[in-house]
This record gives C-alpha cells, structure tokens and sequence, in this order.
C-alpha cells in the first residue's frame, strides 16, 4: 500500500495543485576508476546512464553529484564541465551519486495537460455512446486513478497498484477542496491551490489513507 | 440523504447570526451605492461569485449525479436550501414546457428582522439568492434566469423566487460526459 502522489487539473486542463506524498529516494553513490564503465549521454538538461546497468545503478538514472559537488545540468556548481571531468584520467578515482531524476515542476505542468486530451480521446474511442473518460490507468508499478467532478475539474491519484479504495479517497480530496480552497477567499478560481489549510488537511488526510486504510476515514 | 458525518466536523451557525450579518452587507452597500439598482446588481453578483464556489461543497456532499430534467434540478434546489438555509422551499407553478417553475417560501431567513423603509421599494433584498442559483447552475452547465415575482417584504403573502431554464451550456460540458 502507498499513495505516491496527488494532481488536481483545472477545467481548463491546467494543473493547479500538485502534491508528492512518498516517493521512494534512490541514490547511489560508489567510487569508480579510470575509465568509467558507464555510458553517459547528455539529454533534456540532465546526464542520464543510456547503458551499463549495475548494482543499483539503472539505465535512466541522472549523475547527481561528483565528489559530493551537485551537478547540475552538465555543469558541476564550481562551473566545471562534468563530461570533461569524467573524460579526463587525472580526476580518478571519483566519487559519483547517481539517483532517479526529479520531475521539476514544469514537466509535471505538461504532463498533466497531456492527460486531458487523452482523457477526452478515450471517452471518445469508446464503442459505447456516453462513455466517460480514464478513470483508471494502470501500470505494472503505480497506479491512477481519476475522478472528473460535474463541474468539470479532474482529481488525480497516483497510488501503489495494489491499493484499494482510491475512488473514495478522492471524493474526500474533493471534499477537502470544496472546503478549504474554494471558501478560501483569497482563492481565485482556475488559479494554482496555494492554501496552507488546504495542504495540511490534505496531508492528514493520506496519512489517515495510507495508515488505517480508506475505510477508517 | 444528509450531510454525510466525515472527519471536517458540521459545522451549524444560528440562523439569527447569518440573517445579521447578511443585513449589514446590505445596509453597507445601500451606503456605498445609493442607488438601488446597483445595489440589486451587486447583490446578484455576490452571489453569482458565491455560487460558483458553493456548487462544488453541494457535489462534494451529496455525490449528486447530473441532472438530465428540470424537475431533477428542482429537487436538487429544494434539498440545497434545507442544506444551507434550513429551510425547503414548495416546488410550484410549473409552466407546461416543463422549463420554469417557482419556489415558493413562508418564511424567509435572509429577512427575518426586516422591514423595508418606503423609499426602498424596489430593493430586491434578497437577491443574493438569485446570483447564487444562477452561479451554481451554471458551474453544472445550465443556463438559467432566476427573479422575484413576490417578495414578504413587500406585502405579498409569500416569497417566490421564479427559475427559467434558457439552455444547457454544450460548449463547456467536460469531455468524457456525453
């Protein structure tokens, strides 16, 4: 059981809240010798391992730090290129961190407005007139569920595929919505969810969820 | 059907306080405005705004389903104001399209203390109620107009509140429902 995290998306198809409730932290740091037995490539601002998986280091994961020092992008914070450093025998043996790259906020924002098509597609390849859209989308490691109130603003849980009770859990998460955003004053509609009450019930909420199960709510 | 018990306890308020607090944004604004049009104008639009936020508490609540027929909507409306104002207005005067109809109150709590001066004659005291149903039906796709055909405060013998339905609102029908 775990609910990984929560998405709310505008009628519009912007998402105004987004919450990470537990993702697993991976990190790995080892020290390695000259020369590097990993495959590294350069993409989407970021130096991903492209080939030679081992130990817990795993195609897709990003250098997160030399020697202790971030990286970022492919500079190190010093303003050295890491590329450079990793190419060149003087610098060995180095220390690397390498970990499951962070979605940043900007590629959450486009994910979720990638759902909302898709959620409309799929009501409409449907061979029964009057279908909704995705309310469930699974997958061998999460699972996601969606609920699409009348007014038209989308609910999403992300959650382990073998959690249960997610859509009433969601209900509450509407109802947490309608009590702490929406009679917030200072909360204009369509706008991102920047409510304190609105977080912290949330938070109490999934704790409660993920503790007791859906029922002792 | 009630508000169902959940973890955000129920909160209840007296009416008293409410009716109060509503006379002292109607008196504000009779100050601020003078003219009492535009104040009948501002209190439709408060509750337009009220509307629109207060819609999504009802759904949260009730886990009412749309609405395919006005008679629907009309117990929908009659269940909100028990919800809300603890009152349940008569569903009357249906017109033969089926389209419009009245609600109809014996009492009223918006105006529970009080007496319109001469010259406020035309003040539509509680047209809050008007912007609100207007706001929340349209958060649910449903283009409606609402008015007062008579009102206590003006001598009739009940309050009535008069909805039409105009259209429902195809364009902004979420994807995924029909």
């Amino acid at each position: 059981m775990g609910i990984y995290g929560v998405y709310i998306v505008s009628k519009s198809g912007g998402l105004i809240f987004n919450y990470d409730y537990t993702v697993p932290k991976i990190e790995t740091e080892q020290t390695f010798s000259y020369p590097l037995d990993l495959k590294l490539s350069y993409e989407n601002n970021r130096l991903l391992v492209s080939f030679g998986q081992r130990d817990n280091i795993k195609v897709g994961h990003v250098l997160l730090a030399i020697n202790g020092i971030p990286v970022s992008g492919r500079k190190l914070e010093d303003n050295k290129d890491a590329l450079e450093m990793l190419d060149d025998a003087a610098n060995y043996p180095l220390n690397l961190k390498f970990g499951r790259p962070k979605m940043t906020v900007n590629e959450k924002i486009f994910l979720a407005s990638m759902f909302y098509p898709l959620f409309a597609i799929a009501s409409q390849l449907s061979p029964e007139p009057r279908s909704s859209g995705i309310e469930t989308l699974e997958a061998d490691t999460f699972k996601l569920q969606c609920f699409q109130t009348l007014t038209g603003i989308k609910f999403i849980v992300i959650a382990d595929p073998t959690h249960t009770g997610l859509e009433q859990l969601l209900k509450k998460i509407y109802e947490i919505y309608a009590d702490f955003a929406l009679k917030n004053p200072f909360y204009s509609l369509e706008m991102p969810i920047r409510c304190e009450m609105f977080d912290t019930n949330l938070q109490a909420l999934l704790e409660q969820a993920d503790k007791n199960g859906i029922n002792g709510i | 059907m009630s508000r169902q018990s959940t973890r955000l306890d129920v909160k209840k308020v007296n009416s008293e306080l409410f009716t109060l607090t509503y006379g002292a944004i109607v008196s504000q604004l009779m100050k601020d405005y003078e003219n009492v049009e535009d104040v009948n104008k501002q209190l439709d639009r408060m509750g337009y705004n009220i509307g629109v936020r207060m819609v999504e508490d009802f759904l949260a609540r009730t886990n009412a389903g749309r609405c395919y027929d006005l008679r629907e909507t009309a117990d929908k409306i009659q269940y909100a104001f028990k919800m809300y104002l603890g009152i349940t207005p008569a569903l009357t005067n249906w017109s033969a399209a089926g389209d419009e109809f009245s609600l109809t109150f014996d009492t009223n709590p918006l105006t529970e203390f009080v007496e319109l001066p001469d010259n406020y004659q035309n003040l539509k005291y509680s047209n809050i109620l008007c912007g609100a149903l207007r706001g929340s039906c349209e958060m649910v796709q449903m283009d409606i107009s609402c008015w007062f055909v008579q009102d206590q405060l003006k001598g009739d013998l009940a309050t009535e509140l008069r909805i039409k339905f105009n259209k429902r609102l195809e364009d902004a029908i979420p994807a995924g429902e029909d």
